[in-house]
């Protein structure tokens, strides 16, 4: 299974109440890997509405994740 | 030369202007968005922006780029502040130079509007009631049209 660095901001950042973590997932897509985290640590945004960067540029959320990956979850931006 | 940066001090607007002094240029467009003390009836104390930098400034380039190939452009600039920001403070800054004002304006619209959908950046507003909330992270139950956190 690969062991991935997670990156949280925002929301993401104050629920989970860290900005990054490493973890060793089944979970083969951004996705999947969401809705893993989601159930762990309760976080109130559904997966529909966050989107995944890996290795810093934007990926699908069915996207394959590779063992040593940094992945990002970004909540709906609000800049400007 | 076009840039796009995040800031995490104050942006000076004039400094910004004169990087994109240019003599063919008969247009320059600037937009500045401004802390306001009211988001959606509730009273604002101050607001902090936090942002994924790397993801964003390669965004932003990206923006401005694209404005580029839009418009007939001679330069353009933008800059994000991060950090946390009080009541008047200038939050964003966009500036563009044309030969003519019609590109300019477009250009200018575009990037803005472009930058608030896309760039990796989230805004917490600080109510002068003591609450805080994430913007555009409401969730069912929540109120106010943002991602609430019951106040500190």
């Amino acid at each position: 299974m690969p062991t991935l660095d997670v990156h949280y901001f925002a929301i993401l950042r104050e629920q989970r109440g860290q900005s990054q973590e490493k973890l060793t997932t089944a979970a083969a897509t951004p996705a999947a890997l969401y809705e893993e985290l989601r159930a762990r640590h309760g976080f109130t945004l559904p997966g529909n509405r966050v989107r995944a960067a890996v290795n810093d540029a934007f990926v699908e959320a069915a996207a394959p994740l590779r063992d040593g990956d940094r992945i990002v979850f970004i909540p709906p931006v609000a800049g400007g | 030369m076009d840039t796009f940066r995040l800031s995490p001090q104050g942006i000076d607007p004039a400094a910004l202007q004169r990087t994109l002094a240019d003599l063919r240029a008969g247009a320059c467009v600037t937009f500045e968005g401004w802390v306001r003390n009211r988001n959606e009836g509730q009273p604002v104390q101050s607001l902090e922006y936090e942002a994924y930098a790397v993801l964003a400034e390669a965004e932003g380039a990206r923006i401005l780029a694209e404005a580029r190939a839009r418009f007939a452009l001679l330069g353009a600039a933008a800059v994000h502040r991060v950090g946390h920001l009080a009541l008047g403070e200038l939050a964003v800054w966009v500036g563009v130079t044309a030969e003519h004002r019609g590109d300019a304006f477009d250009a200018c619209r575009y990037i803005i509007d472009e930058a608030k959908a896309r760039l990796p950046i989230w805004k917490k507003e600080h109510y002068v009631d003591g609450a805080t909330a994430w913007i555009n992270c409401a969730t069912r139950g929540d109120h106010g049209g943002a991602g609430a956190m019951p106040p500190a």
